[in-house]
């Protein structure tokens, strides 16, 4: 088998080992509620039926490994299970299945990353790249600066900071970024610009540090002297040189700043009051709303862990020693 | 300009001329001198050999004749003229129209200066196409050319190869061509060989002189190694702390130096030991196999044994298995068959099993003195602790000893406080020693100990060494791969080559004829101080073949 | 010593040696040396550190005092005005300082007792069983976002000041134990271990003679970008509201109280300003943190110090 077919097997296989694991250890989170948390949902006047026929249809009578299965294909077939808020005392359940809650949330919040990284991407690289071609110049030690600034700033404060200029002071935008299924496109970008541009301003920050240091790096190869020792153009230097070098690390950076996006955008959802799944999430967590806390949690790490593999398997092919094997 | 590059010029004139060459590099939050006036003219078709030792500031001259600086360093003074153009008064894109064209430069390590992303071929001629020298087919079927003179396996296909495909010594072959391919007036050559072993240095330096006369270009040969320089220049220009030392044709040097610094480069090469014979051995190791985590055997059936209080000198290229026969000894590789006996008894297979007196009678001491020593330890420290631990000696008494000690390898009570940072390259090997010394041991394990020192501290060393073998009788174990080295130091000598022991004896019958094949290799391999020593020996291995 | 020609001597060569200074002498010649915006680091931290310690002598009000209006303006009664319970907002900021960095402080020690020890062991006994579980369950633990992670685990067990240390400390821990590997990996593969080793020095030597002192520098750097990361998390949960809980003293909660009164910044921009001043306490920190790392990184990183 080539050796690039057999690397890349063996970092997905990795990958969905992990995957697996992690999905053991959010599943596993249910087994260490304290005893009484069904009378806890339920409220104090649930009576015993209620409760054991709670605790029941949880499973809890089942051992571990079984209901592990029973979840896991349930979440391989879209099923999440079903949320406690909604359950009454009375046995009245009004409760609904994580799914309903999840989907139309999840999709503002694709759309929310959607829009920050087309813009963060392009831009950090920009000026990642630049920043290490014109190293030690004015222009890269302004933006040195202003990014060790702004990676040092809470995201809630770069946010605060622009609603205060942009929406309350010069009502440029709206404060608050609310969306509904049926608005059309033009106007869901105008309503998510705001927390589209405080998450541009967070990743690209990290994402350029990172850019230029990958790129200084690369420029300090033998190889790279060797070809300004040949009297080739800076241009050429560049793009024959060192951009056939340069994707692995690019990718890598890329990949590890989306799962800033995945952080930011938690707060940045409960900033604007966002209907995305940060925000679900963390009313969950104050509620204590396991299944749903377990389905955002599960679709956050799988994002993370899948952006990770796919930039692995990048490196591996675009590595020039696997790619030409001796 | 407007001088003709062809014809127009013939071999005699001055290519290029360096006057009072300054250069500054940055360091320490301050600009340095690196190189502080030098003078240097080239003439067309000359070979000038460039050496000095480490610091010397030979690479920085040798990238300042392209007009080009490293980062952190600038050329702050002095003229550099090339065929009648100031390079330091041209334009950065004028500079590049000459550099891969009219000036070429093969690095050090071939491995890290090719790109891993493209053919060898397409590198080859990426300057002479893009300075449209020669359109692509034709550069190629020149590179070809090339190739084959330059003695490579496959001239025609090898090209089509991604440099991590072809060995070390290839890829050196390669750059020369990379080099040659503009044919160029001027090519720097910046230790293009030193990287390499010496049965391969010969191959390589071969087919470079070969085509560096076949096109008549000048060169530029820098190296720390005299032998290998001899062999190449016409000239030889000596440097020493980025100052020209002397300049002189190459048989001149060789044979009468002004300058008692240049003479010192070869110092190690004054030293030779009368060599004894010894009563018994202190250690044998008797049919070792090693492997590291079960792989290949990196040690096949392997017997040494080290004269008591005298010297066995182990050689060999890289991946002889000569570094990890030391680790077998001292227990850090447990061998998988064999034994190890010492002063009569066997001793346990891993160090874990050893006791603190077996420990205390083998000391070891290593190639880099610098991460031998924990750089945070004063002397005190470093020589006090063996002190403390084998003999369990007070502070007062500890103190008493070191200064005894620094004594002994001529160093003064001044250095007890010293970090290593603050020591010469000398001096930390010889607190090194001193380590090994306070442990009273009767057993040193030297491995490759003055390999990373300049010629006169290795001399140095290498003296302190035999006079504490005469004074305490202790037995050394020599690890290197320097046969001049072998000669100053070894009274028998153990050649090792692909994990096995090839020859061992007494160094007068080791170094002298009848050889077996790879003791041949090694040893005719070895560049000697003579102008025509490589010619001679090509002569030799030719007339040898065609027997 | 002088070199006489010709005349070789070891102890003669060259090797360029360093004054003897006391403590305080290098104390003051790197301050001097310092930049001006680490030297503004270094201040900030010292204000904020002294604020924190003196918290009791220079709130105006107590920590948990409740008036009864609720959202005054900025006054001369109250500097900053007072939030939705009714807390005076200046006395809560200065306890608060008490509170967040005291927590994030905890939190980043533990991570580093955690990952450091357990980073060094594995370095220590590289490639054997418990480097590979050691480094395979870290893999595993930073395969998932550690904010996430730290919801999951708050929604369990519950937001307390002793979860909160734990389960952060526990999470950081994973990006400890990699540095503190990685750097000591470095140092393990010395000549001068080997030469402990095989003097028969036992483990606890060679770990804390040979190798902790090669591995402070970058240790200590880290120790300041965790507890940026740290504080930072910290606020990111307070501000969530599943973080430290009231009537304690936060920065982070006290933004996500006081948020609301960045509406009204076109009829009084200091009751939107409320809002941003314990966030600016935060970045302030942080960023003066970052300022004095940077300049210890970039210090240390040079292959000496002054001659």
């Amino acid at each position: 088998m080539h050796p690039i077919l057999s690397t890349v097997l063996q970092r997905l296989a990795l990958g969905f080992a992990t995957l697996f694991v992690v999905s053991v250890i959010i599943f596993s989170s249910l087994q260490f509620l304290p005893g009484d948390f069904a009378q806890a949902i339920l409220g104090q006047a649930a009576t015993k039926d209620n409760v054991a026929a709670f605790r029941q249809e949880l499973g809890l009578d089942k051992p571990a490994p079984v209901r592990y299965y029973d979840w896991i294909t349930g979440v391989l077939q879209g099923d999440f299970g079903t949320s406690f808020s909604g359950r009454g005392a009375s046995g009245v359940d009004r409760s609904r299945p994580v799914v309903e809650l999840i989907a139309p949330r999840l999709e503002n919040t694709l759309f929310l990353a959607a829009m920050a990284a087309l813009i963060a991407v392009p831009l950090s690289l920009m000026l990642g790249i630049t920043a290490a071609l014109y190293r030690n110049s004015l222009y890269d030690r302004a933006v040195n600066s202003v990014t060790l600034t702004t990676i040092s700033m809470p995201e809630f404060f770069v946010a605060y900071i622009l609603i205060l200029l942009l929406a309350t002071l010069t009502k440029v935008f709206p404060t608050l970024a609310n969306v509904t299924a049926d608005l059309t496109f033009g106007e869901r970008v105008y309503r998510t610009a705001l927390p589209s541009i405080t998450l541009t301003l967070v990743i690209v920050a990290h994402m350029m540090r990172m850019t230029r240091a990958a790129i200084i790096n690369l420029l300090a190869s033998p190889y790279i002297e060797m070809a300004e020792l040949k009297g080739l153009s800076k241009a050429t230097v560049i793009m024959r040189h060192a951009l056939p070098n340069a994707w692995a690390p690019i990718v890598n950076v890329i990949a590890f700043n989306l799962a800033y996006l995945v952080v930011g955008v938690v707060v940045v959802e409960v900033v604007f009051v966002y209907p995305g799944i940060g925000q679900l999430m963390v009313d969950a967590v104050t509620t204590r709303d396991i299944p749903v806390v377990q389905g955002c949690a599960l679709i956050f790490a799988a994002t993370y862990i899948l952006l990770n593999l796919f930039a692995d398997v990048i490196s591996i092919i675009t590595n020039p020693r696997l790619l030409h094997p001796r | 300009m407007g001088h003709d590059t062809g014809g127009g010029s013939g071999r005699g004139d001055v290519l290029l001329d360096m006057k009072n060459v300054t250069i500054d590099g940055y360091s320490d939050d301050r600009w340095h001198p690196i190189i502080k006036g030098v003078d240097l003219t080239l003439r067309r078709g000359e070979v000038m050999g460039l050496i000095g030792e480490s610091g010397a500031g030979k690479s920085t001259l040798g990238l300042a004749a392209m007009g080009f600086a490293r980062p952190g360093c600038k050329i702050t003074g002095g003229t550099i003229t090339f065929d009648g153009l100031e390079l330091t008064e041209l334009t950065i894109a004028e500079l590049r129209r000459l550099r891969g064209a009219r000036i070429a430069y093969v690095a050090q390590s071939a491995a890290a200066s090719f790109n891993p992303a493209h053919r060898l071929i397409s590198q080859t001629i990426e300057a002479t196409v893009r300075h449209s020298i020669r359109p692509e087919e034709e550069a190629r079927d020149d590179a070809t050319r090339l190739y084959k003179d330059l003695q490579l396996p496959n001239p025609d296909t090898i090209g089509e190869r991604y440099p991590h495909q072809v060995s070390g010594g290839q890829l050196q072959r390669v750059m020369t061509a990379m080099a040659m391919s503009a044919r160029p007036d001027l090519i720097i050559f910046d230790e293009p060989t030193t990287a390499l072993d010496v049965t391969t240095q010969v191959e390589v330096l071969a087919a470079m002189r070969a085509v560096v006369e076949q096109f008549d270009t000048a060169a530029i040969y820098i190296t720390h190694d005299l032998a290998v320089v001899a062999q190449m220049a016409d000239v030889i220009k000596v440097l020493r702390y980025g100052e020209t030392v002397e300049e002189a044709d190459t048989r001149k040097m060789l044979s009468a130096p002004e300058e008692e610094y240049t003479q010192s480069l070869w110092a190690v090469r004054s030293i030779e030991k009368p060599e004894k014979a010894a009563p018994d051995a202190i250690l044998r190791m008797d049919g070792i196999s090693a492997s590291y985590g079960g792989g290949i055997k990196v040690l096949d059936d392997v017997s040494i044994a080290v004269p008591r209080g005298r010297t066995v000198a182990v050689v060999g290229e890289s991946g002889s298995g000569k570094s990890t026969a030391a680790r077998v000894i001292t227990g850090l590789l447990p061998p998988s068959s064999g034994t190890v006996e010492f002063d009569g008894s066997a001793l346990p297979r891993a160090m874990k099993q050893r006791n603190v007196e077996q420990l205390r009678r083998i000391q070891m001491i290593y190639q880099m003195a610098d991460t031998a020593m924990n750089p945070r330890h004063t002397v005190r420290d470093i020589i006090g602790r063996p002190l403390e631990f084998y003999f369990g000696m007070s502070t007062a008494a500890v103190d008493a000893r070191v200064v005894e000690l620094l004594g002994l390898i001529e160093l003064n009570e001044s250095f007890i406080d010293r970090l290593p940072s603050e020591l010469s390259g000398g001096q930390k090997q010889r607190i090194c020693i001193a380590r090994a010394l306070a442990a009273e041991p009767d057993m040193i394990i030297c491995d490759e100990v003055t390999s990373a020192l300049d010629q006169i501290v290795q001399k140095g060393i290498l003296e302190l060494l035999l006079r504490l073998q005469e004074e305490l009788g202790i037995s050394y174990m020599f690890i290197t791969h320097d046969i001049a080295t072998v000669r100053a130091i070894s009274d028998e000598i153990v050649v090792m080559y692909q994990g096995q022991v090839v020859e061992q004896g007494a160094k007068t019958d080791i170094l002298n004829p009848p050889y077996p094949d790879y003791t041949k290799l090694l040893l005719s391999s070895v560049p000697e101080m003579d102008p025509d020593w490589l010619s001679t020996l090509l002569e030799d291995r030719r007339s040898e073949a065609s027997e | 010593m002088s070199e006489q020609p010709g005349n070789y001597s070891a102890a003669g060569e060259v090797a360029q040696v360093r004054q003897r200074r006391t403590l305080g002498e290098n104390l003051v010649r790197g301050l001097k040396s310092a930049p001006p915006t680490a030297l503004i680091g270094m201040l900030v931290i010292t204000v904020y550190i002294l604020v924190a310690i003196f918290a009791p002598l220079l709130a105006p009000y107590g920590e948990a005092e409740v008036f009864d209006q609720q959202f005054l303006p900025w006054s001369d009664d109250h500097v900053f005005g007072t939030d939705k319970i009714g807390y005076d907002v200046l006395s809560r900021l200065i306890y608060g300082a008490r509170n967040t960095i005291g927590l994030a402080v905890a939190t980043t020690l533990l991570a580093f007792v955690i990952g450091g020890g357990l980073g060094l062991a594995a370095a220590i006994n590289r490639n054997t069983w418990l480097d590979q579980v050691l480094s395979r369950a870290v893999d595993v633990l930073m395969a998932i976002p550690s904010l996430i992670f730290a919801l999951v685990l708050l929604s369990i067990f519950g937001a307390s000041w002793l979860n909160l240390i734990i389960i952060i400390g526990v999470l950081d821990s994973t990006r400890v134990f990699r540095l503190t590997r990685a750097v000591s990996l470095n140092v393990v593969v010395m000549d001068f271990v080997e030469a402990a080793t095989l003097r028969g020095e036992k483990l606890g030597y060679v770990m804390r003679r040979e190798i902790l002192p090669n591995i402070m520098p970058p240790l200590v750097a880290e120790f300041g970008l965790r507890f940026c990361f740290v504080f930072l998390s910290i606020a990111a949960l307070s501000f969530l509201g599943v973080g430290i809980q009231p009537p304690n003293a936060d920065w982070g909660t006290m933004v996500r109280e006081t948020a609301g009164l960045i509406q009204f910044a076109e009829y009084d921009l200091t009751a939107a300003l409320t809002p941003m001043l314990p966030a600016s306490a935060i970045a302030l920190l942080t960023i003066a943190v970052n300022f004095v790392v940077d300049w210890f990184l970039h210090k240390t990183s040079g292959l000496r110090d002054e001659v």
